[in-house]
């Protein structure tokens, strides 16, 4: 699985980082999203799915 | 399809936690649906999850405030237009001039922010919970807990005076209230405005380490009005709807005493008990509202440029395409995907700073008060069904 996220539609809204935090955190500076581990394991991957579904900018592509 | 048109805005509820039942039956037999606006606009009224999250993620449906016709009726029956957002209330704007705002605030609300606010807020909900307790044994849960908790936190965060908070607490309510006419509200809100004006400029001469003061020293050069609308915006959004989950979600608790007996038996199901309790009571009783920027085919209808479609978040939290059994109140289920923080670029910027006080404030208080309970017939208690956010006007609660 390859997450990817794009920090242009990110509104910051934190969802992914409350999904998951060992998979995503949010930038300092303006809260956009940062991808921590961009090929997550198996036990990543319902998580992963369930951040980009959650996602209210559609700024979460998980691949595979 | 003449015939088809809903009337009103369906508002009446036969209890306390379930939206009106016409929006359930809307639901099912024609979920996008043309709807009669108080101004004479035939717009739609959207109510089933499917396409109020698609809509709201579609950016050629818009949040500027000039567009949209009014679903609600002041008490004076004059239909309400609102003039264009004011700066800073980047609620009611589009990109890029929602975004440039927005942006400037998203730094400050993640999650890893909001975390860090925990013992801050533990520390004001104990607070609370101790005056409430050297009061005696019984009291109004609203005035003594549900509303102090977050007007406290959000005036902190923001560097607003606590001890001025009284004008802008009454102001609010008078802005939402539905009875307040169209020229009061308007007022009330101006009045609210005055206060974080002069509270900006009393920043500027003394920043302090808070949003407001982190706002004037941002790279931006926001001018006074700008950051007055930020302020107003966080101030009137950070407490009302907040404090009135906590009141209404307590009724709710107490309510179903099963799934209070649940939380109480395992305190880590409080999180999930937050996103159960926000999706099933939706305290943005009448929904939001965008308004097409061009014609747009969906589900088999057109939209045309300029109709005005109200999305009711209430509606689509109790579908049973999304949600199994929607009008249980369950802690054990996953509530993720509920509207009540709304959808798309807009959702609640606020969501994980309400997250954390939820969480905070319902566990200390059923941890200190294991015997809460409604201090009158739980039909006795108030409902705010004559404002903008559903909840409780006050929660006669008793403690030993």
């Amino acid at each position: 699985m390859r997450i990817e996220a794009d920090v242009n539609k990110c509104c910051g809204s934190g969802m992914c980082a409350l999904t998951d935090p060992e998979l995503f955190d949010q930038s300092e500076e303006d809260g956009t999203v940062l991808v921590l581990v961009s090929e997550p394991g198996p036990e990543h991957h319902a998580a992963a799915r369930e951040a980009a579904a959650l996602c209210p900018a559609g700024a979460i592509t998980v691949h595979g | 399809m003449t015939g088809t048109i809903t009337a009103a805005l369906p508002t009446t509820r036969d209890n306390a936690f379930d939206p009106p039942a016409e929006l359930g039956v809307l639901r099912e037999e024609r979920p996008l649906n043309r709807l009669q606006f108080p101004d004479g606009h035939v717009g739609w009224l959207v109510t089933n999850h499917e396409l109020v999250r698609e809509i709201m993620a579609d950016r050629r449906f818009s949040s500027r405030s000039e567009l949209h016709h009014s679903v609600i009726t002041r008490a004076d029956g004059k239909p309400v237009r609102r003039p264009a957002a004011t700066p800073g209330m980047f609620i009611g704007m589009d990109a890029p001039d929602h975004t440039r705002y927005r942006k400037l605030l998203t730094g400050q609300f993640t999650v890893r922010r909001m975390n860090l606010l925990s013992a801050r807020i533990e520390e004001i909900v104990q607070e609370h919970l101790k005056a409430m307790r050297a009061n005696g044994t019984s009291g109004d849960l609203v005035q003594a807990f549900a509303l102090p908790i977050p007007s406290l936190v959000i005036c902190e965060l923001l560097g607003v005076p606590y001890d001025e908070r009284h004008g802008f607490q009454e102001d609010t309510a008078t802005a939402l209230r539905l009875e307040t006419s169209a020229d009061e509200a308007i007022a009330a809100f101006e009045r609210i405005k005055d206060f974080i004006r002069d509270l900006v400029r009393r920043k500027r001469a003394n920043p302090g380490d808070d949003m407001l003061s982190g706002l004037i020293a941002s790279g931006e050069h926001l001018d006074d009005e700008e950051i007055t609308g930020m302020g107003v915006l966080l101030l009137v959004a950070g407490h009302e709807t907040t404090a009135n989950m906590l009141g209404l979600g307590t009724l709710a608790l107490l309510g179903n005493p099963d799934q209070l007996a649940a939380l109480k038996a395992d305190p880590s199901l409080v999180d999930n008990t937050v996103e159960e309790l926000l999706r099933y009571l939706s305290i943005i009783q009448f929904g939001t509202t965008r308004t097409a920027l061009e014609d747009v085919e969906i589900a088999g209808e057109v939209i045309k440029e300029g109709d005005t479609l109200s999305l009711s978040l209430a509606a689509a939290n109790r579908d049973p395409q999304r949600f199994d059994h929607p009008d249980r109140l369950d802690v054990h289920r996953s509530a993720n995907g509920h509207m009540s923080f709304g959808h798309g670029v807009h959702q609640c910027l606020g969501q994980q700073l309400a997250r954390i006080e939820m969480r905070i404030a319902y566990s200390a208080l059923f941890a200190e008060f294991p015997d809460l309970r409604l201090a009158v017939p739980a039909d006795e208690v108030p409902l705010r069904t004559d404002m903008a956010i559903y909840g409780v006007h006050s929660l006669p609660v008793e403690w030993s």
